[in-house]
Formats: C-alpha cells, structure tokens, sequence
C-alpha cells in the first residue's frame, strides 16, 4: 500500500528509509519526555535508532527564554544507522525561543511544526523577535505547518477537573500523537505508559491520554498533511533488543561485573551532571548486593571506594571531569596501594564548571597524566551507548585481574544518548572473578603475579595475613616503608610495566574498511558514529578509506603502530583539542592530523566528511 | 569461634615489627603503648581490627600494629574507613589522626563521619601544632601563636574539637591526656566498646615544636586543681583537696569554692548519655586558665550505626524483591525481538 486514492482523498503514504525529527521547546515543555515517548515506540516497532537530548543545565530558566530551550533529536531508519542525524528533516517547535534556537539546522524544505498559539507578542519578545516570524514571510524556505496546538488540545481537554495550567502542561502529548500519525507508530506503549505512570491520577491518565489521541486524530482528519510517513523495521541481526542510553548501559554492565565477579559492589558518588543517574540506577540494585552511598563530597567518594576495595569490594566511583580534578590525589593513593577501583568519568565540557549538560571528551589526558608522580592507570572508553555494558565489564576485569584503578570514560552524548542494544545471555558473558590471598606462607604484600604483575588482594579478616599498606613508597616484595632509590626507581618501572602488560590480554584494534590506503579516520568514544557513517559515504564512492576506534586508551592495542603506519594520511577527530592525537604523535611518531570541535554538541557526518575530502584532496595532489 | 575458644591476646601480640621512629619523648609513644595495650580487652581477633590513618606525625601509627593497617593520605582517613566499614560491618575499625589532618584539611570528612554515626573510633592526637612539616601553626593553636609560619602570630581563632565532634552529631565523645596513661587506657576502652561514631581527643605533646604547651594544667603538681575528671554520674568536683565544683548559673558555667556558700548539691552532675547534648557542649567550652580543663567522657549515647542501616535497607531490598535475577534485569522494560 503505498497511495490510497479514492473518491475522497487520503493522504498519500510515502516510504522512507531514514528520518530526524527534533522536538524542541521550553524545558517546562515536557520535551525529553515527548523525545522518550517517540524513542521508546519506535524502538520497540523495531527501528534502528540513535537519539541525542539536548537541554539546558538550568532547571528551569524563565519560560519562554531563549537558554531554556529543551531539545530532543531522534533519528530512525529501515538500516543500520550510527548517528542521531546531522540534521532534522523536521523540526517541532514549541514556542519562539525553540524555533529561533534550532531554525538553523533545519535544512530548506525542510518540515517546520510550530504551535502556533505560543507565538505571542510577549513569548516572540522573549526571543528576540520583533516581528512574527509565522507572518512576515521569513519562514518561506521551510514547510511551515502552523497548528494551534494549545487551543486543540484545551477543546480536547474540556470538561475535566483541571486547571488550565495542568491543561496546558498536556499540550506535548498532542504533538507526540501527531508525530505518531505522521510517522505510523502506535499509540499503545505511550497509553499503557500513561496508564502505569498515572494510575494514582485518572484524572491526569485521562488528560494525557486524550492529548495523544486528540494529535493523533488531529493528523488523521485535518487535510494539513498530504502525506504521511512509513520507515520499515530495519534488518538487525536475530536477537532481543532493548533501547538503552549510555548511563543506563553502565549500570546494567556495572551490575552484571558484581555478578560475574561474585563480589559485592560499592558505589560510592557525589552528585553531577552527567554522571548522577548511574548513582540512581545502581541505588536500586541493593537485592544484587550492590551498596551505594552518596559521599559528602568526591573526594570522600573516591576514599570510601578504596576503603571498600581494601575490604574486597569492588569500590567504584562515578564523577564527571570537575571530579576527577578533585579524586586526583586518592587515585595515586590506589595506584600506590595497588588496589582495584573503577572510576567512572562521564565527561563534558570544562574546563572548570564548564557546560554541565554538553558533551566533550577532554578529560582524557586528565586521566592518563593529572597525577603527582609517575602514576599510570589503566584507560577504556566505549564508543557507543550500548558498548558502555560491554565496556563497564572490561573495566572491572581489568581492574580486577591487575589490581589496578581503570578510569572508564563516558561522555555527555553517550551518556544520555540511546540506541538499541541487543540483550546478551547472561551465560555469553564472561567470568571476571579472582580470588583474595589466603595462603600466610607465601604471602608478601607486593608479592606479584609473574605474569599480571599483580599483587595479592589480602583483605582484613583472612588471619595471619595481616600487614600495613600506605601512600609512601613500598620496598618490593615486603611492603614495607622505604626510601631506597633502587627500590623506588623499580618499582616505578613495575607500576609502569603492569599498566602496559595489559595490551598482551586486550583484542587488536580492528579496521573497518581497507587494510591499507590513503586514510585512516582514527577516533575515540562518543565521535564513532559520526566517524563510521562519513566513512561509509566515502568508501560507497571508492576511496580507499578506513576507520579504527580506540576503546583501550592506556594500554593502546598491540598493532596500533602497524594500523597506523599502513595509510598514508591520519585524522584525528576529537571533541577537543587533540588530547588523543597527542598521545599517538608521541608513542608513534605519525603525522596525525586532528580535527578538533568544542562546540558542545556532536560532530555531524558532513563535517567528518568533509575534513576527510580534503586530506584526500591533498594526498591526491601530491 | 565462640568466646571460650578464642585465644587469649596480650599488648605483645600488637606490636609489629617495625621500628617506631617518633622524636624521643614523643607524646605518640604513650598513645600507641596503650592503644596496644587496650587491644586485647575487646576480644576481636587481630586479623579483624583495622588501624586506618591519614598524613602527619600520628599516622604512621598503624604500621607499629601488628592488625591490617592502611597509612592513606591527608585528611581523609575518615571517607576510606566509611566506606570500608560500609562494606565490612564485620570490622573493628580505627582512625588515627591529627589536629591538622581531621580539623584542617579532614574537617569535612570528620563532621560526616560522626553525623552519619559510622561505626569508627577516631583517636585525635592534638599537639596543637603541624609537627611533621616541621612546625607551623594548626587550627588548634592559640590565637597569637608564633611559629615558622606565623612570625607575627598566628591571626586564626583555634577550633575547638570537642565541640566541634559534639555539633557533628557524634555519639561518643572523649578527651583523654598523653601522660595519664591510666585515664588514656580507660578512655580508650570506653571508646572500644562503644557501637557507632567515637571521637577521641588525646592532649598529646609535641617535644620538638610545640612543648610544654599543656603542662600549664596536665603537669603533675597541678593537674588536680586544673583538669577536671568527668565522671557518669558525679558531681563535677576537682582539686587537690576536692574543694572545688562547677555549677550553672543558668546556661553559664561557674566554678565555686565548696563548703561555704555552695556544696556538692548545687554543682552539675554529669551525665554523658543525656540525649541532648547542650551540657556536653557546655563541658566541651571549658579552657584552662578561666575553668578547669575536662577530660574523660562527654557524652555516650546510642544510636543506629550507619554500616546498620546500610544492611538493613540491603535486607529490605531483598526481602521485598528477591535476590536479583541478572537475566531478568537487563531484559526489563520494553523489548522486542528480531528473528
């Protein structure tokens, strides 16, 4: 079925294979509830998609301004997609200040939804409008629908018990339920989500389910819309799947370490943005024997995790860059102590305060050399929302099979962006538990494992194993205090020489396209999938390009240098100023060229795209 | 292992065998001599007793216990055994610190630790001067000290930790003298014994920078007439020939002459499991030379210890919910299937 063309016309069906849609509005707008709604739909019907919030750290900054904007992009295909979308093919705008904030990125005609009611003289002054941009002819270039979305709804409301405000606090419901209709989804998941949230307010459960539906409808029976959308289930690989954002993919992984270990877990966490919500999930593990508690500070947050990792625990922590800064110096205490810690990093952009809610990765030289003293630790970063399960379990096997802290870097737009993640079997998953020492014969406190160079966990209750550790240097082997400069310049080289065994026991860096050719697009984290999709674009037109991405940072892979040495040009996207690119300049001496955006917001395809054009450009010419 | 079966432990089993190296007549000697001796009173076994300290001259106490001991680094001591105590109610755990490191740069930690009534004994040793780096003034040293790094005198108003340990909300709080090893023996038992947030304030000298600097009240000829021993129960009687009291006038402490005007009756008569902590608060106010110094027990009172009701909660949790199904969970919320 693609036209339905009868006596009484019907609005066309056209097939897509991709479509962005940003809901934007003020933060009082329900916003990234309206984006949840529509994400967890389309998941379900079996799109792939990638999501990405957008919203202000302000809680609520004055309605209507331009700073309390609340943006939410979903992009969602028949294929394999990597990338929220470079830009919406429509835009909903909830009031002014969304459409003034977000207009640039909607492409020329491009479909532009406003509700039209919140375009007041004092809402339009608020952001900056002197005239009505709905009247004065500046909207032309789009495909402007203008819906009284308010007034609609408000009718649709009539006759329940509520204030016009509650009425009104309704209103994004309406604009789902038209999104709903455009793009073919069902209304069920959004009812029965309704129906569970409010099912101690029916009149509130009335409220929002007659919004959805009155959208829906409206779509339905107004001839506004000559079209409306389908995108096919896309052709995922067999499995069940679930939508996860990146912090919700942590604390499943975090979880499932405890399990796979067959230790209790101890989070111990101060509360920031972006990290906080690991604090609240894993709050909610206590029946998997997970202990949280909230620290009066990070730095009494990284000591209580030691404490608990000296007691056998695995001691975590959770923090974003402002954090780190200030766990610095217990993390030289764990690395001195040689203690298991996992510190969970879910950066975004500094320095200092920074921009609390936007992304950016530049906490990593932070984490690999902001220590006194010559303090590795092991680094992984995961690439994408779903990997941080997979990568929050290789922290710990890490940490715990090195005895080591490992920082795990998350960032904003992992963090609260989602994407389906196939659910593994718990019996797939692999087995990360070590044991504590017990043998008083043998025990040496820096005793270590020949191979791991690890050394015993002995921790307090195993009988006559008793002993002192500390922050000052140990001599080998008895731990205890010394001040040898043989000693203390070897067990520098151990320290250093443990962190890098672990690239004996870590997969090779895998190369998506050629094995060798004229450029290596090489990233880190969150940029994967931009990186993967500009790749792609390219090689469908025949160049011999290749992406590789990082996820062990400290140690890197074995046949990095190798990966690195077979094309002739390397480009280093970060969202910072080359922290990674100068960390592979100096280990292995290539001319990596780096592309660098601090802009708070992810890198587009376009823009990967095009900086890799032109190194290819340059190569050509030479 | 019941009582009857447990080995019977003396100070020697606590001495380890590293080489103490504190300044000869180091008021430190005295504390850890009774530390060790207090030890094998509370029948715990050495391998679950932890001695956990932060950085300064009292924090290379645990590596002279022959107990699992961790030497950490400055100030926070209290957040590593929160959190170890957190994860291993099974512990008896020991914070060795100073004035600088709990009331300087731990004062955070300190306050936190006894307002969640974690179950830790925090000795404090006060010299009232940074020792280790060699002699500047700390947050316990009087208004107008001189030292390396006050040539003028320091301008900071002292702290005083026994109220500041009493305004934390900590359940046990005591102060106890370096050279009355007996009352230190005492204290340190009382505090032992006691489930939740113990702070403990040793007057501890320092001989190489800061000496002498309580002998004014605790020197032997005069520690009678100028410390005042608090006793559970008793009036608040000191001096030599036990002629003086403290009584309130109003919310005032005043020290009276007993057998003219005043007797035993009107003084104030301690008691340290008062839940309401105002009369401590008072006692914790009371400086040489305008009152007599107190030490022993200002309050001792029970509550809920924060490693309890972590596990409560943990025991809620599962009591309510099972224990969790790993499989189950990461399959939650809404899914669907590809085939």
């Amino acid at each position: 079925m693609t036209t339905q063309s009868t006596a009484e016309p019907r609005p066309q069906v056209q097939e897509l294979d991709r479509v962005t849609i940003r809901f934007a509005g003020d933060s009082g707008d329900g916003m990234q509830l309206t984006g949840t709604q529509f994400t967890r739909t389309t998941a379900a019907f079996g799109n792939d998609i990638a999501t990405l919030p957008d919203f202000p750290a302000e809680i609520r900054a004055p309605a209507g301004s331009l700073p309390g904007v609340s943006g939410f992009q979903i992009s969602f295909s028949s294929n394999d997609i990597h990338t929220p979308g470079d830009a919406p093919d429509v835009l909903v705008a909830m009031n002014p200040a969304a459409l003034r904030t977000n207009l640039a990125d909607l492409p020329p005609g491009g479909a532009l939804i406003v509700n039209a009611d919140a375009f007041t003289a004092n809402n339009l002054q608020k952001a900056g409008y002197a005239e009505n941009p709905l009247s004065d002819g500046s909207l032309k270039d789009w495909n402007l629908f203008e819906i009284p979305i308010s007034t609609l709804n408000a009718r649709a409301l009539d006759g329940l018990a509520m204030t016009s405000k509650q009425v009104d606090l309704t209103k994004n419901f309406f604009a789902l339920g038209l999104m709903f209709w455009l793009y073919e989804r069902s209304m069920e998941p959004t009812l029965r989500w309704i129906e569970e949230k409010f099912s101690s307010k029916p009149v509130i459960a009335e409220a929002n389910a007659r919004a959805l539906k009155a959208g829906y409808a409206f779509g339905e029976t107004t001839e506004i819309f000559h079209t409306h959308y389908r995108v096919k289930r896309a052709s995922l690989p067999p499995g069940t799947y679930r939508n996860v954002t990146g912090n919700e993919a942590t604390a499943l992984g975090l979880v499932a370490a405890a399990q796979l270990a067959g230790r209790q877990m101890f989070l111990a966490s101060y509360p920031i943005t972006p990290a906080s919500d690991i604090l609240h999930q894993l709050s909610t593990y206590k029946h998997f024997g997970v202990k949280t508690f909230q620290a009066e500070d990070e730095i009494a947050a990284i000591g209580a995790a030691i404490g608990a990792a000296y007691g056998g625990s695995m001691g975590l922590t959770s923090t974003s860059g402002p954090g780190i800064a200030l766990k610095t110096e217990a993390m030289g205490l764990a690395v001195m102590v040689e203690l298991p810690l996992v510190v969970i990093d879910v950066q975004r952009a500094g320095p200092s305060t920074g921009m609390p809610t936007k992304v950016e990765q530049s906490d990593l030289l932070q984490l690999m050399h902001g220590r006194n003293g010559d303090a590795p630790i092991a680094i992984v970063a995961p690439a994408t929302p779903a990997e941080c399960f997979d990568y929050a379990i290789e922290a710990w096997r890490i940490a715990l099979r090195y005895m080591t802290p490992v920082a795990y870097l998350s960032d904003g737009f992992l963090a609260t962006g989602s994407e389906p993640w196939k659910v593994p079997s718990v019996a797939d998953l692999p087995s990360i538990a070590v044991e504590g020492w017990t043998d008083r014969e043998t025990f040496r406190p820096y005793r270590r494992d020949p191979e791991t160079l690890a050394r015993p966990w002995a921790v307090p209750g195993t009988p006559g194993l008793e002993h002192r550790i500390g922050g000052l240097e140990k001599a080998d082997l008895s731990g205890n205090i010394s001040y040898d400069p043989e000693n203390h310049h070897r067990m520098t080289q151990l320290r250093h020489q443990k962190i890098a065994n672990i690239a004996n026991d870590i997969p090779d860096l895998q190369v998506y396209g050629p094995s060798r050719g004229d450029l290596l697009i090489l990233g880190w984290g969150s940029t994967y999938g931009a990186i993967r999709s500009a790749v792609e674009r390219l090689q469908a037109e025949g160049h011999a390009v290749a992406h590789a991405h990082l996820r062990h940072l400290n140690p890197f892979p074995r046949n990095t240098g190798e990966v690195l040495g077979a094309y002739r040009r390397v480009l280093m996207p970060e969202v910072n100023m080359g922290q990674l690119r100068l960390l592979i300049r100096a280990r292995y001496l290539v001319d990596a060229v780096g592309l660098n955006k601090v802009r708070g917001k992810p890198y587009r395809i376009a823009e990967i795209e095009e900086a890799a054009r032109l190194l290819l450009t340059e190569g050509a010419a030479q | 292992m019941t009582a009857e079966t447990l080995p019977v432990l003396t100070r020697k089993d606590f001495v380890s065998d590293q080489e103490v190296r504190w300044c000869p007549g180091c008021g430190d000697y005295s504390i850890l001599a009774q530390t060790q001796k207090t030890m094998p009173d509370f029948g715990v076994p050495r391998e679950k007793i932890v001695f956990i300290s932060g950085i300064g001259c009292s924090g290379r106490l645990p590596y002279y216990m022959a107990t699992y001991g961790f030497h950490t680094i400055h100030g926070r001591a209290p957040t590593i055994a929160t959190g170890l105590k957190a994860a291993r109610p099974d512990l008896m755990v020991w914070v060795i610190t100073g004035d600088g490191d709990a009331l300087s740069i731990g004062g955070n930690h300190v306050i936190h630790a006894m307002r969640r009534n974690v179950d830790i004994r925090l000795i404090m040793f006060n010299n009232q001067i940074y020792g280790l780096t060699k002699g500047q003034a700390s947050p316990t040293s009087e208004i107008g000290k001189k030292t390396k790094s006050t040539p003028q005198g320091t301008v900071d108003r002292p702290i005083v930790p026994l109220s500041v340990a009493l305004t934390a909300e900590a359940t046990f709080v005591a102060r106890s003298v370096d050279t009355d090893t007996a009352h230190m023996q005492e204290t340190l038992l009382a505090a032992g014994h006691h489930r939740g947030s113990a702070f403990v304030e040793v007057l501890q000298n320092c001989v190489i920078f800061n000496d002498d600097t309580f002998a004014p009240f605790t020197a032997k000829d005069v520690r009678e007439d100028r410390m005042l021993v608090l006793r559970h129960g008793e009036p608040l009687v000191f001096g030599k020939e036990r002629d003086k009291g403290i009584r309130l006038d109003g919310l005032r402490p005043v020290v009276v002459e007993l057998g003219k005007e005043w007797s035993v009756a009107d003084l104030l008569v301690h008691d340290e499991t008062a839940a309401d902590p105002t009369l401590a608060y008072i006692l914790s106010r009371l400086t040489y030379p305008d009152f007599p110094v107190p030490v022993g027990v200002l309050r001792r009172v029970q509550a809920p210890t924060h490693d309890a009701l972590i596990e409560a909660q943990m025991a809620e949790a599962l009591a309510k919910r099972g224990p969790g199904d790993l499989g189950k969970l990461l399959l939650a919320g809404e899914t669907w299937t590809v085939s």
